[in-house]
Formats: C-alpha cells, sequence, structure tokens
C-alpha cells in the first residue's frame, strides 16, 4: 500500500493530477517555442559559432595558438576539462546514489542534471580530444587498436589513458541510463501527438513502450542496478582524474588527499550547475509546483556540505605540505596563496569556502536570487580551483631560471567558449524537445488519492 | 499472444487496480496485463510474476568484462609488446585495475539493458498493442484475454465494473 507521511512536505505542489503532470511538462515539447527561448537559443549558437573560429584555428595552426610555454604545459585546457568534468558528476548523482537512498526529491530534477551531465562530459571531452591537435586520429592515438607501430598498444599503467576509459564508460552508461528515463516519457508524448511526424518520431524513440506491469517491473530493476553500477563508476571517473595529477612527482599534484577532494569538489560544482540551470529552466517554463524551494533548499545543503568538504580538504593539503617537511612542497603551497598567483587563491578561497556559508541561514538558501547568484559564485570559484591547482604547480618549476608565467591567448577563451556555446545550445535543444522532468516518476509521487492513499 | 478478444478494463488510481487484481485473481480470472503512467510497487507480485533475472544478466556481463579486461590488459602488455615503463613490472595489477572496471561496469550496463530491450521487445521500429492511449496519460488498466479464461465477456466484464473500473472497452486484435 501507498503509504504518506504527514509530516512532510509534498514534493510537487499545486494539487496537480497526473492528467495536469502530462499537460505541463508536455506543453513546451508540443508548443512552437516560445520568445526567451528563441533568443537564449540565439545566444547559445552565436557562442558556439564565435568558439567555433578559435577551435578552427586551433586545428590548423596547431596547440601553438594557445599560450602555453615550456614551463607551463597545462593550463587553461585542462582546467577546462577538470571544470566540465566535475559538473557532470551532478546529473548521475541526483539519479543514481540518491536514487539507492530512496530520495525521491531526486525525480523532479534527475532528468534535466542527467542531460546536463550528458553535456558536460562531452564538453569535457572535447579539450583532451582537441590538445591531441589531430582529432580526427585520438581515438585511433587513445584507444587499444591494432595499428602499424608494430602493435605498439597503448600505455595502460597511465592515468591519462584510465581517463579514457573512465570518462567514456561514464558518458555511455549515463546516456543510457538517461535513456532509459526517458522511454515512457516518450511514450506518453507519443499518445499525446496530434500530427503524424512527432507521433513517429516520439515513437521511434518510446521503442514501442507499453506500460505493462512486466516491463515496469524489468525498467524497475535495470534502473536500479544502473544506480548501483554508476555510484561506483561516478565516483571512479573523478578520482582517475584527480590521478592524472596525483600520480606524477610535481610538488603541490603528489597528494594522496587529492581523490576525495576532487569527488567532493565535482559535486560541488556539478550541483552549483544544476542550481543555475534549473533555476532559468523553472523560470522559464513555468515548473514552479515541480522544481519547489524545498527542492532547492535540498540542493543547498548538498552544496553546504561538499563545500565545506573542499574547505577542509584546502586546510588539509596546505597542513600536511608543512608537515611533510618537504622543502619543494612547502613552497609550491605557499606560493600558491602569496605568490604571483595569489589573487587566484583568494577568488577560490572565497568562492569555495566562505560564500557557500551563508547557506546556513534558511532565509538564504530558501531564496531564489541568493541561490542564483551563489552558484554561479560557486562554478567561477571551482573554475579557479582547478586554475590553481594546475597552473601554480607548474609556474615555478624546479630551475629558478625556467620560472614563467602563463598568460591566456584569445584562443583559449574562444575554446572555452566553444565548449560554453556547445552546452548551451545542446541543453537548450534538449529542454526544448524532451520533457526536462521525469513524467512517470513525478505521477508516482503524487498525491492525488488523497485520503484513499494514506493508511 | 495467443486471444484476439480482450476486456480493457479503465481505473482512475492505482488502488482501484490492486483491488481489482487481487479480487479477480483471486476468482481464478487469468489476467493478461495490467498497465499503469508509473510504476506500481508491489504489483509484479499480486499478478504473480516471478522476480526478473535481468540482475543475473547484469552480473554475467559484468563477469565478461572482467574476464575481457584482465586478458586484453596481460596480454598486451605483458606478452604482446612488453614496455619498461619506469622500470616497473611487465604486467602488474594495481595499474590495471582502473581499466578493468571500467570495462566491468560497461559490459554490465549495456549487456543489461540490451537484455531488457529484447526481453521487453524495445525497439524503434515496434509497433506495440496499445489497448489505450490513455494508459500513458492518467489511467490504469486491466487487460484480460477472454479467449484465455473460461468466463464469458459478460461475466469478466462485470468482474471489472464491481472492482471499480470506470469503464469497461472491447479491444480486438487481428
Amino acid at each position: 500500500m501507498h503509504v504518506t507521511s504527514q509530516i512532510r512536505e509534498p514534493l510537487i505542489t499545486g494539487g496537480k493530477t497526473m492528467a495536469d503532470v502530462s499537460e505541463d511538462l508536455c506543453r513546451q515539447v508540443e508548443g512552437k517555442p516560445s520568445k526567451s527561448w528563441i533568443v537564449a537559443f540565439t545566444v547559445a549558437v552565436s557562442v558556439l559559432t564565435i568558439g567555433a573560429i578559435s577551435a578552427g584555428t586551433l586545428l590548423w595552426e596547431g596547440v601553438g595558438v594557445w599560450g602555453l610555454n615550456k614551463t607551463v604545459g597545462w593550463a587553461w585546457d585542462i582546467t577546462n576539462f577538470v571544470w566540465w568534468v566535475g559538473i557532470g558528476h551532478a546529473g548521475t548523482l541526483i539519479s543514481a546514489v540518491l536514487l539507492l537512498f530512496r530520495q525521491k526529491w531526486r525525480m523532479s530534477i534527475n532528468r534535466a542534471a542527467e542531460a546536463m551531465t550528458i553535456f558536460a562530459v562531452i564538453c569535457a571531452a572535447m579539450f583532451p580530444a582537441f590538445h591531441m591537435g589531430r582529432l580526427w586520429l585520438g581515438f585511433y592515438w587513445a584507444l587499444p587498436l591494432p595499428n602499424t607501430f608494430g602493435s605498439l598498444w597503448v600505455n595502460f599503467n597511465s592515468p591519462l589513458l584510465w581517463d579514457v576509459f573512465a570518462i567514456s564508460t561514464y558518458f555511455s552508461v549515463s546516456l543510457v541510463f538517461w535513456y532509459i528515463g526517458l522511454v515512457p516519457d516518450f511514450a506518453t508524448i507519443r499518445d499525446r501527438a496530434k500530427n503524424k511526424v512527432s507521433k513517429m518520431i516520439y515513437g521511434g524513440l518510446s521503442l514501442g513502450w507499453t506500460g505493462g506491469a512486466k516491463d515496469w517491473s524489468r525498467y524497475e530493476s535495470v534502473s536500479l542496478i544502473l544506480a548501483g553500477l554508476a555510484t561506483p563508476l561516478v565516483l571512479s571517473v573523478h578520482t582517475i582524474v584527480s590521478m592524472d595529477f596525483a600520480t606524477s612527482v610535481i610538488p603541490g599534484w603528489h597528494t594522496t588527499i587529492f581523490p576525495p577532494y576532487f569527488v567532493a569538489g565535482a559535486i560541488f560544482s556539478g550541483f552549483a550547475m544544476v542550481l543555475t540551470l534549473l533555476l532559468i529552466t523553472r523560470k522559464v517554463f513555468h515548473l514552479e509546483d515541480y522544481i519547489t524551494i524545498q527542492h532547492i533548499e535540498l540542493m543547498n545543503i548538498i552544496i553546504i556540505v561538499t563545500g565545506s568538504i573542499v574547505g577542509i580538504a584546502y586546510i588539509t593539503e596546505f597542513f600536511i605540505a608543512w608537515y611533510s617537511g618537504v622543502p619543494a612542497e612547502q613552497y609550491a603551497f605557499i606560493n600558491r596563496a602569496t605568490g604571483p598567483y595569489w589573487w587566484a587563491y583568494v577568488s577560490m578561497m572565497t568562492a569555495n569556502v566562505v560564500s557557500p556559508q551563508v547557506f546556513w541561514i534558511k532565509k538564504i538558501r530558501t531564496s531564489i536570487v541568493a541561490t542564483f547568484i551563489l552558484s554561479i559564485i560557486v562554478n567561477i570559484g571551482m573554475w579557479f580551483e582547478r586554475f590553481v591547482i594546475i597552473v601554480t604547480s607548474l609556474h615555478r618549476d624546479y630551475v629558478p631560471s625556467s620560472w614563467a608565467m602563463f598568460y591566456p591567448t584569445k584562443h583559449d577563451v574562444g575554446m572555452y567558449l566553444f565548449s560554453f556555446g556547445f552546452f548551451f545550445t545542446a541543453y537548450l535543444l534538449f529542454s526544448k524537445f524532451f520533457p526536462v522532468v521525469n513524467i512517470a516518476e513525478v505521477k508516482s509521487i503524487l498525491n492525488t488519492d488523497g485520503e484513499k492513499t494514506t493508511d | 499472444m495467443s486471444g484476439k478478444r480482450f476486456s480493457v478494463g479503465i481505473f482512475d488510481h492505482e488502488d482501484g487496480v490492486k483491488e481489482a487484481v487481487k479480487s479477480m485473481r483471486g476468482e481464478g480470472v487469468k489476467i493478461q496485463e495490467v498497465y499503469s503512467p508509473y510504476a506500481i510497487h508491489g504489483i509484479d507480485e499480486m499478478l504473480g510474476y516471478k522476480m526478473s533475472r535481468l540482475p543475473m544478466a547484469s552480473f554475467l556481463f559484468g563477469l565478461t568484462g572482467t574476464i575481457l579486461a584482465l586478458t586484453m590488459l596481460y596480454s598486451m602488455m605483458g606478452f604482446d609488446w612488453p614496455m619498461i615503463i619506469g622500470g616497473k613490472n611487465f604486467a602488474a595489477l594495481p595499474p590495471f585495475i582502473p581499466v578493468t572496471f571500467e570495462l566491468t561496469v560497461l559490459l554490465a550496463a549495456f549487456g543489461m539493458v540490451f537484455t531488457f530491450f529484447v526481453a521487453s521487445d524495445l525497439k524503434p521500429w515496434a509497433r506495440p498493442r496499445m489497448y489505450d492511449t490513455r494508459i500513458t496519460q492518467d489511467k490504469f488498466a486491466v487487460v484480460v484475454d477472454l479467449d484465455a479464461n473460461s468466463k464469458s465477456k459478460d461475466e469478466i466484464d462485470t468482474m471489472l465494473r464491481n472492482a471499480g473500473a470506470s469503464e469497461v472497452n472491447a479491444k480486438n486484435f487481428n
């Protein structure tokens, strides 16, 4: 029997019936795009086009168009990569981990968060792919394919190769997880469709879903197992990303705290990006009854928890550098905080550690404006975190004669814009053609039966 | 699918469906299938469905992934082209763990999902038998195959109505 707690607030407000849910969530899929959507889409495509100029230049000229030098051989490119992968962690975390913990509030936000994950991972993968210079040979070099170098295989001892496997697995499993969740909703759209074309397209996408109990039972076990598989997967991905640094012997990178610290940071930035996107989506598509203040508050609580974990990691790292007694390690950290990049360190500390603490105040964590501003600050802060870790650990090499600063060129900025343009273009297309909230799951948590279901 | 004539009882609530399934199965009526807009928890047991074997499929695919990955890693790094990297062993287990884990998860997930598609006959070109298009919106349907039951259509329709169906429709398929 369905048991409804009397104490908890309903997750979906406004007394919606199942018919209302279908209607509300299919509206933007079926209707003409709204003015605000068209404006946003135009901006996104413009940014993508501007970025494409840089991407094209990069392919034509080579990675020399970036501001890298022989001391700082990794800078914006890998910063952006780690930043996007981090953002790509929230979606699967919301849908998988919260499913295992039976947190029903995930149901209003998991669809959009998973879509965000998929696009963010594509954005992330873009950077190492472009960094290889010859994009079209990337797969050939990165995968263990038979080749004409005497079958010289890829180096399986390298964390960069682990990354190839981790990210491609993460991407494809997330995609499948997302798609499985979409199947019943595509069937809903198919059965509502008035014209032949959308009936055909959504009919194909729905794979002939009928909603039979047998299929639902299988669907539930598939979701549960995918969640069980995706949970260690999501943790493994950022662990492996952190090993790109941690397994090296560069002072400032060679740190065993990196895996948990990176994972916490990833969840932190991922939730911030989910909030940024969902607050806009909620406003534009009028989803106030589906994504309620309660959802926003719960996500803000996760932000404060993970933000504090990240803060503790920063301090621990500093302490251990001092405690290790290794001069190079100590110098790397002192230089990080007080050297020429002090401003990046201060931005990181303020944005990631200090600013989320305001969410201890209920009034602020339930305020939409404050949440929106904070979510953007956190994203900026997390970008700086990666920049600080990468650039400050490299720019003062072992020999002072090779000390250097990193100055980004317009193509560094351009590639970053390219990824942003792609991300928002993809997200906007998703929000127009796919239901942004999981229709079937939301129907299951409506309390429309009132007294009858409460026992 | 055996029969061609069906009685489709339409229900407005999840609870009504559960009660109908319980009472009708109690009276020996064979229910073809129950359709709902979302997963009704516990309905599979009421209908007497066995637990899905998808977890087992997933495990076996995962195991295949583990074995494949380790075989690939050891044969490439240890035998086919051993390379000295940092003076380490040619084939050591620790650096092979990440790739092995990822391939295990990849095969477990994809194998299970494809098994699910095959088992439930989900494919883009499928032409599903829809008993009512409102099922994917806000109605629940209890479908009874008339040829599989000894009771007459009227008896079954009455039973569905008594169980709380808001309407009972006849549906025939060729």
